[in-house]
């Protein structure tokens, strides 16, 4: 508290930009600001001093051309760099003004308030399907019995209840793949996070599937945060209500999705979204 | 109007000489090798059937002088002294590879693997001497100090076919346990072991079968034994290696027979030991790539 206390007297030197919102209803918790963000992979600086905010009840997308660091921007948030031994990050990542970066602040936690979804669906082969989407909360000390009420909330929540209700003790790999990525969903709402961050989650999906993802994004935006990069622009037409162009690790533009796909400010985005490079 | 497509240069005609060489070398080799192991397994089926019996089975080794008797204490030492390596060298094998795939950094896990091919490529006889000059010099031979000399032999092994084994698991597993802030050990359990279990239990099985016909160390540490002891390990057991070995070396014509129907019982619980971890090795890749 009191350091959401201290961001209020002193704002920070660094104000990430922000895109004009459309009217609605927000949320409080779940806002995400990235202030001066740098990550690197080795000698490789992958991200180059992005500061951008990320707002409770909105979908942003993330694109950009191949390499340009939205997938490595993405991870930071939830610290998933960590994961790899050269990964390394400078700046602040604050959710609900809290630096997720403060030593004092447990890497576990971070991923529980900021949950992730993979490019491929990775559900764990040797479980059944209430077991995966009940394995955030069992394998973090959860009793198995109180667990399950909330994995069957979640696989609701995921629109996979009614797919799935009869086969919950199947094996979770025995799914479509659609119906895994949804199962991954999940997963992933069931340790109820703040933020869901999408790494291409239709990449490997066939057009029916993408689509039934789509449509869940707008179900859960109202919930949950969701950050989703995607190399699909009409997919971030589709879904998102903020849209974020990237390029070489840098941020260019950022805006309401439509502004930025019609009437963008740079001329780089405008020359990517309408394809004359990436 | 023949299309240069046609033309049949001297070059085609050596490649397609040397192709025809290749193959037809590496066919022979390759029968050649499965030639061995029918020869062998042949030779022991025919020699050694004859004197395989249910009597043969479930009858101690006669006592010296007199016929007539069978393996049933080499079976049982063997499986005392094999399952006991077993219990030490799985367990520590495991938690080798765990900690070298899963939580060492590269400078110390590239060390660790290298120190275990090296202690693979050991003469078992080496191995023997060591465990004989720890455990069996000045006191007496034991089915204990075998069964620390094949669990030396069996570790290398037990670890190296798990790191195998453990690195085959996709990363993505791992990653997404992470992402839902399960902690790497929890992780570990729950998520990487399971998930390569098959595959860890055919390297387990196959280190078995590895040893279970060892003995070189067995001839230092486990070759003198009282006929009536048939499981203490303190002492010295029989063993079916050790039977062959002293059943070969003997004059009476009974005896030879006799030691290849032991040589057949012990290579056909090979053999199907082998069989088993090919089955589960079978089911663990299935599970792992999806």
């Amino acid at each position: 508290m009191t350091q959401i206390a201290e961001q209020a007297q002193q704002p920070s030197q660094k104000i990430p930009v922000r895109a004009p919102r459309p009217q609605g209803p927000r949320r409080e918790r779940g806002n995400v600001e990235l202030q001066a963000l740098h990550a690197w992979y080795g000698a490789n600086h992958a991200v180059r001093g992005v500061s951008l905010g990320f707002d409770a009840g909105r979908v942003t997308a993330i694109i950009g051309p191949s390499g340009c660091g939205k997938s490595t921007m993405v991870r930071c948030i939830n610290r998933m760099h960590e994961e790899t031994a050269s990964g390394r990050a400078e700046g602040e990542v604050l959710l609900d003004g809290i630096d997720l970066y403060d030593p004092a602040i447990d890497v576990v936690g971070v991923r529980r308030l900021v949950g992730m979804v993979f490019q491929k669906p990775n559900p764990f082969p040797t479980m059944s399907v209430i077991d995966n989407v009940t394995a955030g909360l069992r394998l973090t000390g959860a009793d198995k019995d109180e667990v399950e009420d909330r994995g069957r909330e979640a696989l609701v929540e995921a629109g996979l209840w009614e797919e799935v209700s009869g086969r919950l003790k199947a094996p979770g790999t025995g799914l479509s793949g659609g119906q895994q990525q949804r199962l991954c969903i999940a997963r992933a709402l069931a340790v109820e996070p703040e933020v869901l961050l999408m790494d291409e989650p239709c990449s490997a999906l066939d057009p029916v599937a993408t689509l039934r993802i789509e449509e869940l994004i707008a179900e859960l935006k109202e919930r949950v945060t969701i950050v989703i990069v995607t190399h699909n622009m009409q997919q971030a037409a589709r879904v998102a209500d903020t849209t974020a162009f990237m390029l070489s690790g840098e941020l260019v533009e950022v805006g309401l999705t439509e502004k930025l796909f019609t009437n963008p400010d740079d001329d780089r985005t405008e020359q990517y979204v309408t394809g004359k490079f990436g | 109007m023949e299309h240069a497509l046609y033309a049949q240069s001297g070059g085609l005609r050596r490649r397609r000489r040397v192709n025809r060489a290749v193959e037809l070398t590496s066919t022979v080799a390759a029968v050649l090798a499965v030639a061995v192991l029918l020869l062998v397994v042949g030779s022991v089926l025919l020699k050694g059937l004859g004197a395989l019996s249910i009597h043969f089975l479930t009858t101690p080794t006669a006592l010296f002088g007199e016929e007539g008797g069978g393996i049933s204490n080499a079976i049982i030492g063997t499986a005392i002294v094999v399952a006991l390596a077993a219990a030490m060298a799985i367990p520590v094998g495991l938690l080798v590879a765990i900690y070298t795939t899963e939580f060492a950094p590269p400078r110390i896990g590239n060390p660790v693997r290298f120190v275990l091919d090296v202690l693979n490529g050991v003469p078992t006889i080496v191995t023997g001497i060591f465990v004989y000059g720890l455990l069996v010099a000045g006191r007496q031979q034991s089915g204990y100090a075998a069964a620390v000399a094949l669990a030396i032999i069996m570790l290398p092994i037990v670890a190296r076919t798990a790191q195998e084994v453990l690195a085959l698991v996709p990363a993505t597993l791992k990653e997404a346990a992470h992402a839902l802030g399960i902690a790497h050990w929890r992780t570990t359990m729950r998520v990487t072991l399971p998930t390569a279990a098959g595959g860890l239990l055919t390297g387990a099985l196959v280190a078995v079968a590895r040893v279970a016909g060892e003995t070189a160390p067995l001839i230092l540490l486990c070759s003198i034994f009282a006929p009536g002891n048939l499981t203490d390990p303190r002492e010295g057991l029989a063993t079916i290696p050790i039977f062959i070995f002293q059943a070969s070396e003997s004059p009476s014509p009974t005896a030879h027979t006799e030691a290849w129907a032991a040589a057949l019982v012990l290579i056909a619980f090979v053999l199907v030991l082998n069989l088993v971890a090919r089955a589960f090795y079978a089911r663990s890749r299935q599970r792992m790539e999806g």
